[in-house]
């Protein structure tokens, strides 16, 4: 180990000469490499000189990015929904004005610009590069196209842009399952890929425009075009197209949806209608609705306060988010869950006289007849809507067996419907209420989740669901508002297939069978809560009622007499499929302070149904959709 | 050879001026300091023009130089042995923090680090440019050199480690200089030419490897690289542009703030890693050559420096630091005027930002701490 002071010094001139070498090495290779440098310095800077100088100088090439065409939407007999219709923009290429504030100035003579497009286009200007165009205004009138063309001399680096503006030829008809587009704001601009983004100016809002916006878009493309120094552009030198976006097919039936948005009237509320074998979304209607076409370009902002503060809320999508108590209609759920797991038999009986007491407590659980159903059986129970039975019912199955039924069900959880926004819905439980409200729970608020009361809610869209997984046989489908995408130049169509989302476990067929027989007497019988709607009827139907208690006014704003009298009214529910032995369509609707579900709901029901097994061209021809699952897989179960 | 050359090591009596006396007694070493202080000088002249003479930049600039030569001034003043002792526990410190980085998640990634380039860059993957070298030099000034297969084994995995920690945030730039600062040690070690020749292929071969585990956009930066005309609107628009700067500028440049390409906001990233295309259309041909001499002249005094000194660990880690200094000058260089892909790498002293700067006085810090903490040898 130990070496003489002789090898220790030996080493290390050696190590020393070792190393020295080495940066004789290293200094070369840096040489060397420097001159490959100075040499590309030479080959750009010297030798290709006046290539570049005539780039950079003379002729400027300027790549525009171009904007690829937005996929159209339609219904699904092809009925146009949204479209793309030329117009002209006004825009401003910042680095060619002298100055800014005077060129804006000038403009305003001129044109029409309101300061919210003054704002936006400032915000724009902030971020984009000042050789690129920002559009100004949007759909300038032909008047004003005229006006600029004349002062055009006036005003260098502005320019009048031809390009494609998107418009919703039928208006407010379906536009909460549409959308809108609109200018991309500050936020959606960050999360964007700017690249893709660099010639669009505006995106998907809310509905399919927005869920869909990645196939709606397409990809970008650009030219390289010579611009004399005034920045106009001189001709164009290469081009590579953009690839436009796929178009849409919708499942909705718009005609259906015409007939359902008129059946509300004046009332305000939301339906549902689906197809309960694929899953597919054959109507949706929130009410009031709106025009899109006012959002596309910017609306000014009375009418937008107008719109955001109207009591009426027509800019809410009540079908996906409006949260409501079930009500009865939850019941059919609540009597399965009592059969399946073994709580009740068709035939037990119970005596209703018109209120439920617990044991040990005075306070009395009213049934909504006074004087009470007397001796019900399941039947009575859903055909008349007995809270009783259903009181005793939820008491014998305990909070914890019936949350955890109606959840597998679909109650408060999402749908997953490709639409951007959906609420949960709640179906409450000991935990969910010691997490959110430090509470333990009191049996009284069993009974009256038994009847759908209490802390439940769902959503028209999740009754819908719900109501068709009943249906079907227990198979809980993503709904589907889009049917197919198509690409826009070889016509190919990729339909999006069904999806089951789970299969709820079936104990014994006849349950089911009895649960969807009481609801076929709900509405075929002459005790049905539902009868009025079956006179006339040409098909079969099986339905539930509900009505749902309005606590209290949400709003602070002063109504005269009659308004409040409204809105202190209960809400309407229905829920129903037809035909009985092979659904074809299950329906959810909620009418707000409708009052009645029998009276008010389930009319608008049967004029959905009624246009789609009688009427519509899917009447006419055996669905040839796709089963959900195989047989063999069903018998699983 | 030293022992011939310890005359040179006196204190030196022909130019005992005040000025060198008090570099000396500050650790100075005067040649290195006035390179470093022209580039930084030449550098805010620059930035002034790119920055579309905004005077609130410069300040901050100046104010990032003023603290980065402050480190300098005080790692000058540690000596070598000290610095050779923290070697092992600075690369302990760094390769914690790197892992911690790993394990708390995506912080600074993606886009982010484009956008906030230089100023709010994770630290871990600084510190370990220079403490991989040190951990390296210290690993083998252990034994004599030219270090046996196991060493060099080892000290390859010790480089490995942190470099593919940083790869993976992903920060392609300093993953690379962190990686050849470390085969820089092993190169001035003295391992084989054969071993260096094998370690070239196997990187060539691990190349579709590579891309195997690459990020969407560090690939379309290759592809771009390749084909700069396939993405003119994204990453090729920069290398088209910045070469038309480069181009137009010509042998004697179109003078100070009189660059076009750069002024009409044809050239992005102009303040920082594309800086050098604004020096060059401005300055052209012969202001890019008094450009590469200065930077020439710096790393020829540190390889100097690195041939005089007394002890292993020192001259390994003083030629590795240089050469690394000379990694980040050809690579920027290289990819501005499109030799190299585009890889996010600063023109050192001169591109706006501040981390890498730090770190970069760091290191020529530790030049000085070696040149001016010399003794006599005892014979």
């Amino acid at each position: 180990m130990a070496r003489n002071k002789h090898t220790a010094l030996k080493d290390h001139l050696r190590e020393l000469m070792l190393f020295q070498r080495r940066t004789v090495a290293a200094v070369i290779v840096t040489v060397v490499l420097t001159v490959v440098l100075v040499g590309r310095m030479v080959y750009l800077q010297v030798i290709n000189h006046d290539h570049y100088t005539t780039l950079s100088r003379n002729n400027r090439v300027n790549i525009v990015p171009i904007a690829p065409t937005r996929g159209l939407i339609y219904d699904r007999n092809g009925v146009l929904l949204a479209e793309n219709v030329p117009s002209y923009s006004l825009e401003i290429v910042p680095e060619r004005v002298p100055n800014m504030a005077k060129t804006l100035q000038g403009l305003r003579k001129i044109i029409d610009i309101s300061d919210d497009d003054i704002a936006h286009f400032k915000d724009m200007l902030k971020r984009t590069r000042r050789f690129e165009g920002i559009p100004l205004r949007f759909r300038l009138t032909d008047k004003e196209v005229a006006r600029f063309a004349v002062n055009r001399y006036r005003f260098p680096g502005v320019d009048i842009d031809a390009n494609l503006s998107r418009h919703y030829p039928l208006g407010p008809l379906a536009a909460h399952v549409v959308g809108y587009v609109g200018r991309i704001n500050e936020r959606e601009l960050r999360k964007l890929d700017s690249s893709n983004y660099s010639g669009t100016s505006h995106i998907g809002k809310v509905g399919v425009e927005r869920s869909y916006e990645s196939v709606l878009h397409g990809e970008v493309g650009y030219q390289q075009v010579e611009t004399n120094a005034q920045g106009r552009v001189l001709r164009v030198l290469q081009r590579t197209p953009p690839t436009p976006g796929d178009n849409l097919y919708l499942n909705i039936d718009v005609k259906m949806q015409a007939v359902a948005e008129r059946a509300f009237g004046d009332n305000d509320g939301a339906l549902v209608a689906i197809e309960p074998k694929t899953g597919a979304v054959l109507a949706l209607v929130s009410m009031p609705s709106y025009d899109p076409n006012l959002f596309v370009n910017g609306l000014d902002a009375k009418t937008y306060k107008k719109l955001s503060t109207s009591p009426d809320r027509p800019l809410f999508n009540r079908a996906i988010r409006g949260q409501y108590p079930p009500g009865s209609t939850s019941k059919p759920f609540t009597a399965l869950a009592g059969l399946e797991l073994g709580v009740i038999k068709p035939s037990d009986e119970i005596f209703c006289p018109g209120y439920y007491k617990l044991k040990g407590e005075q306070r009395k659980y009213r049934d909504w007849k006074k004087n009470g159903h007397g001796h019900v059986n399941l039947h009575k129970a859903i055909v008349q809507s007995c809270d009783v039975y259903f009181y005793e019912l939820a008491q014998s199955l305990g909070i914890d067996r019936l949350h955890d039924y109606l959840h597998t069900f679909g109650f408060g959880r999402k749908t997953g419907i490709d639409l951007d926004g959906e609420l949960p819905g709640l179906m409450p439980s000991r935990q969910w209420k010691r997490r959110t409200q430090h509470q333990p729970w009191f049996p009284g608020e069993t009974l009256i989740t038994g009847i759908g009361q209490g802390f439940e809610l769902a959503t028209p869209l999740q009754l819908s669901n719900i109501t068709a997984t009943l249906a079907n046989g227990g198979h809980r489908m993503q709904p589907h508002v889009v049917h197919a995408e198509q690409d826009p130049d070889s016509g190919a169509m990729h339909i999006i297939p069904p999806d089951v989302l789970a299969t709820i476990p079936k104990v014994r067929q006849s349950d089911w069978d009895d649960v969807k027989h009481d609801m076929h007497d709900v509405v075929h019988s002459i005790y049905g809560t539902a009868r009025r709607i079956s006179h006339n009827l040409k098909y079969t139907v099986a339905g539930k009622t509900g009505t749902a208690q309005v606590f209290g006014m949400k709003q602070n704003e002063e109504y005269n007499e009659e308004d409040i009298a409204k809105k202190l009214r209960d809400h309407a529910l229905f829920i129903a499929f037809a035909p009985v032995d092979n659904p074809k369509i299950a329906v959810g609707v909620i009418v707000e302070h409708g009052g009645g579900g029998g009276s008010v709901a389930a009319p608008i029901a049967r004029q959905v149904m009624d246009y789609y097994l009688l009427h519509s061209p899917e009447a006419h021809h055996v669905s040839n959709r796709q089963q959900p699952t195989s047989s063999t897989q069903r018998q699983r179960h | 050879m030293s022992l011939i050359d310890n005359s040179r090591l006196l204190p030196r009596s022909g130019n005992g001026t005040e000025g060198a006396g008090l570099a000396q007694r500050l650790h100075l070493d005067m040649p290195l300091l006035i390179g470093l202080l022209l580039l930084s000088g030449l550098g805010l002249v620059v930035l002034y023009s790119a920055s579309g003479q905004d005077t609130d930049m410069i300040l901050r600039q100046a104010l990032r130089l003023a603290l980065a030569f402050s480190v300098l001034l005080v790692v000058a003043q540690v000596g070598p042995d000290t610095i050779e002792n923290w070697s092992p526990w600075l690369f302990g410190l760094g390769l914690a923090l790197l892992i911690a980085v790993l394990v708390l998640g995506d912080i600074g990634k993606g886009a982010q680090r484009w956008l906030d380039l230089g100023l709010f860059r994770f630290q871990p993957s600084e510190i370990m440019k220079v403490a991989v070298p040190m951990m390296i030099a210290w690993y083998l000034s252990e034994s004599t050199l030219p270090p046996n297969r196991l060493r060099v084994l080892a000290a390859i995995v010790f480089i490995l480690i942190p470099t593919l920690l940083i790869a993976k945030e992903p920060d392609l730039g300093t993953a690379l200089l962190v990686g050849s600062a470390g085969a820089f040690v092993l190169l001035f070690a003295g391992i084989r030419w054969r071993v260096v020749l094998g370690g070239l292929i196997l990187l060539a071969a691990s190349a579709p490897l590579a891309w195997h585990f690459m990020h969407d956009y560090q690939r379309q930066r290759v592809l771009t690289f390749l084909n700069p005309e396939n993405d003119p609107l994204g990453a090729g628009y920069h290398i088209i542009q910045s070469t038309i700067a480069i181009g137009s500028g010509g042998l004697y440049g179109k003078g100070w703030l009189n660059g076009t390409q750069s002024h009409l906001d044809f050239l992005p990233e102009r303040k920082t890693d594309f800086i050098f295309a604004v020096f060059s259309e401005e300055f052209g041909f012969l202001g890019v050559m008094l450009l590469l001499a200065l930077y020439l002249f710096v790393i020829g005094r540190g390889l100097y420096i690195a041939t005089q000194a007394q002890d292993t660990y020192s001259r390994l880690v003083a030629g590795s630091i240089t050469l690394t200094f000379f990694v980040y000058v050809f690579v920027n260089v290289g990819m501005v005027s499109g030799l190299l892909p585009v890889v996010g790498l600063p023109l050192p002293l001169v591109s706006y930002g501040g981390t890498s700067m730090v770190t970069l006085m760091a290191g020529f810090g530790i030049l000085m701490s070696i040149h001016t903490h010399r003794k006599l040898l005892a014979t």
